[in-house]
């Protein structure tokens, strides 16, 4: 996971020097760098070791199961011992996409808003609502959204979007409320503050210079953020939205207030769903049986895995982008 | 300075002295009893200040395993324990403290009163009845006005008792639902919503116009939810309530160990789901003190706090069960030695 900080260093000093260690090495420096060197492997270490234990409860149900069938099988039969992923992986990709759909844009607009056009009078009162919304609990979101959200999209947001979208096969169905669609929504607004905030603090490290520069070769104002602004700050921006991708694919108890919880596979997103950390959350405490229990540390693992994968994408995608201003620049 | 290093000393001499008197016992489980079990908690350190009990209500399934690991000086739970379980514990005992009820809970404008029979209960959470005005759903309920309106199925989303005494009776009284979906805390849903908690399942119901669900007795009734009646054991049309719910724990056949399904149970005024919840304790209890402690409670709890359970919306445990229970509460010993050997 990249931490907030990493992303606007990585993006403020882009093309970072290499500098050569000091040649002089005393004791104490080296006791020093030493602790730093086993808290940084505790890190590791710690992660190792939740891997392990997933793997130790979860192995004798992959093992019943088969590793492709349990990721590849869409029935989910506890009392038959019957383990199949697919439905939950499926529910929390498609949600974690309909989640970044949704608020990219917004997040990326609200924070050029801010960032080049709004006076600082301004820009200080819509970020403290930005970073309050950060804070609110995500239990509070979920009731929100079951309470506020799903009555309003099943009367009149779904019946709307089916009339107007339904040739999409995303907009077909009985307009329920509940399903993929309300939790990409939940979704969206809690990592709207995320990827904001940290797209304010890419967007201010661009140079002044730069927009300047755009300005005085005769751009408009939307020509110089589109030219010398964004692909300056595009790595930052990347990051930021991985961030947000990271938090949409973990959370558990908005989503799973809203998603409707039933394991199937279904190309509308008015259909209720499932993810894997809802199901993690809805079962364990109420497990019986090792090999329950290990399927829902298998999914854990496999939830775990899902999320290096993507920030391993990420990582790419951040080192690609990082490419970009300069190939603009030649 | 002085006086305040006395003072703090005196504080934490008191302190010290308070807890040294303090039995503390610790107990985890089941959710569905919280209510109740902390009203006797705090009922009985309130006659027995010396005894304190801690409750983690934690799950059955939770409270099994730590009972099992005896990490907790009593479990309990909405189920009993499987043989499997009792292998891994030798010589817990099942004791039943309370009944509940599961009721099925409906949102159809319009019609106040609704009946549906077992085998067409069984159909609607199967998905063959789909729809209200279906021809099934009228002939439970001549006369009434039934809207052709789609039947909205919900259910639990999180592993649970509840849903556990659910599909325990509808595999009781129906053979596809017992070779389809089955019986257990959570099974493969062949249709419906999953909502997380009573609160979700009422939540989605109540927003849901032709919705369907259950939740416990208790939870209907402070929410005041449209409750279906059911046909029980004996052809009856009853309604939940704790009177039916203690009945069905009259007629039914229970054996030594309590461990017993009493859903769909004959007699006349008997609900159809109701179910014992249990407090799980070792037979011989290691710890003297603690083990007195709990026998005595137990009692207590079987005896004076039965009166506290219909405030509650518990269904208190039929006489002649009580009797029952509390030669079981005899056998229970500390460290080998009889402890409530001469009461009556």
């Amino acid at each position: 996971m990249q931490t907030a900080s990493e992303i606007v260093t990585a993006a403020r000093e882009p093309e970072r020097a290499p500098e050569s260690a000091p040649a002089r090495v005393n004791v104490p420096d080296r006791v020093w760098s030493g602790g730093l060197l086993l808290l940084g492997l505790a890190v590791l270490v710690v992660a190792a070791i939740i891997v392990a234990e997933l793997v130790h409860i979860g192995g004798p149900a992959i093992l019943h199961t088969g590793v492709v069938a349990f990721v590849r099988n869409s029935v989910w039969d506890v009392t038959r011992d019957v383990f199949g992923a697919l439905p939950f992986i499926y529910g929390t990709l498609v949600t974690s996409a309909v989640a970044l759909v949704l608020a990219l844009p917004v997040s990326v607009g609200l924070a050029l808003f801010l960032t080049e056009m709004a006076p600082p009078s301004v820009r200080s009162i819509v970020s403290f609502p930005i970073s309050l919304l950060a804070g609110i609990p995500s239990v509070v979101y979920g009731l929100w959204g079951l309470f506020v959200l799903v009555p309003l999209l099943r009367r009149p947001v779904e019946p709307l979007l089916a009339k107007t979208l339904g040739f999409l096969p995303l907009f077909q169905g009985p307009p329920i409320g509940l399903g993929y669609l309300a939790a990409g929504i939940v979704l969206a607004i809690m990592i709207l503050p995320t990827i904001t905030s940290i797209a304010i603090e890419v967007l201010q490290t661009v140079p002044g210079t730069l927009r300047e520069g755009a300005l005085a070769l005769g751009a408009t104002r939307w020509e110089a953020i589109r030219v010398s602004v964004l692909p300056y700050a595009r790595a930052g921006i990347v990051g930021a939205t991985m961030l947000g991708l990271g938090r949409a694919l973990g959370e558990t108890m908005a989503v799973t207030m809203v998603i409707g919880n039933s394991p199937t596979i279904r190309a509308s997103l008015f259909s209720p769903g499932y993810s894997l950390p809802a199901v993690i959350a809805n079962e364990f405490a109420e497990a019986s049986g090792d090999l329950h229990t290990g399927a829902l540390a298998a999914l854990a693992l496999l939830l775990f895995a899902v999320t290096v994968v993507l920030n391993i994408a990420a990582r790419l995608l951040v080192r690609m982008s990082r490419r970009g201003p300069t190939r603009v620049a030649a | 300075m002085k006086t305040l290093l006395v003072i703090s000393g005196l504080a934490l001499g008191l302190a010290g002295a308070a807890f040294a008197n303090n039995l503390l016992i610790n107990g985890a489980g089941a959710t569905f009893p919280f209510p109740i079990y902390s009203k006797w908690f705090s009922e009985y350190n309130k006659l027995h200040p010396d005894v304190q009990i801690n409750y983690q209500s934690i799950g059955s399934g939770g409270g099994i395993k730590q009972i099992i690991e005896r990490t907790v000086d009593f479990g309990a739970s909405d189920a009993p324990m499987t043989e499997e379980e009792l292998k891994k514990a030798p010589g817990v005992v099942h004791i039943p403290t309370v009944m509940g009820a599961v009721v099925v809970v409906y949102n159809l404008p319009g019609v106040g009163s609704l009946r549906l029979s077992p085998e067409t209960l069984a159909n609607v959470f199967l998905g063959k009845v789909q729809n209200w005005s279906d021809a099934a759903i009228a002939k439970d309920n001549p006369g009434a006005k039934l809207p052709d309106s789609a039947i909205a199925v919900v259910h639990r989303s999180d592993g649970s008792g509840t849903t556990a005494v659910f599909t325990d009776y509808l595999a009781k009284v129906s053979p596809e639902w017992k070779s389809g979906p089955g019986a257990g805390k959570s099974v493969n849903w062949p249709v419906g919503l999953g909502g997380k908690g009573n609160e979700g399942v009422t939540g989605t119901v109540k927003q849901t116009e032709g919705g369907i669900g259950y939740v416990e007795l208790a939870y209907a009734n402070q929410n005041k939810l449209l409750m279906v009646d059911l046909k029980n054991h004996d052809g009856q049309w009853v309604k939940a309530s704790l009177d039916s719910v203690s009945a069905a724990a009259a007629k039914a056949e229970i054996p030594a160990d309590y461990r017993v399904s009493i859903t769909d149970a004959p007699g006349k005024e008997a609900y159809p789901i109701s179910a014992f919840t249990y407090l799980l304790v070792y037979k011989d209890q290691a710890d003297p003190a603690k083990g007195q402690a709990l026998i005595h409670f137990l009692w207590w709890a079987i005896h004076d706090g039965q009166k506290m359970a219909s405030a509650l919306d518990y269904a208190p445990l039929p006489g002649p069960l009580v009797k029952k229970v509390e030669a079981t509460l005899q056998s229970i010993t500390v460290q080998g030695k009889a402890v409530l050997a001469n009461r009556k």
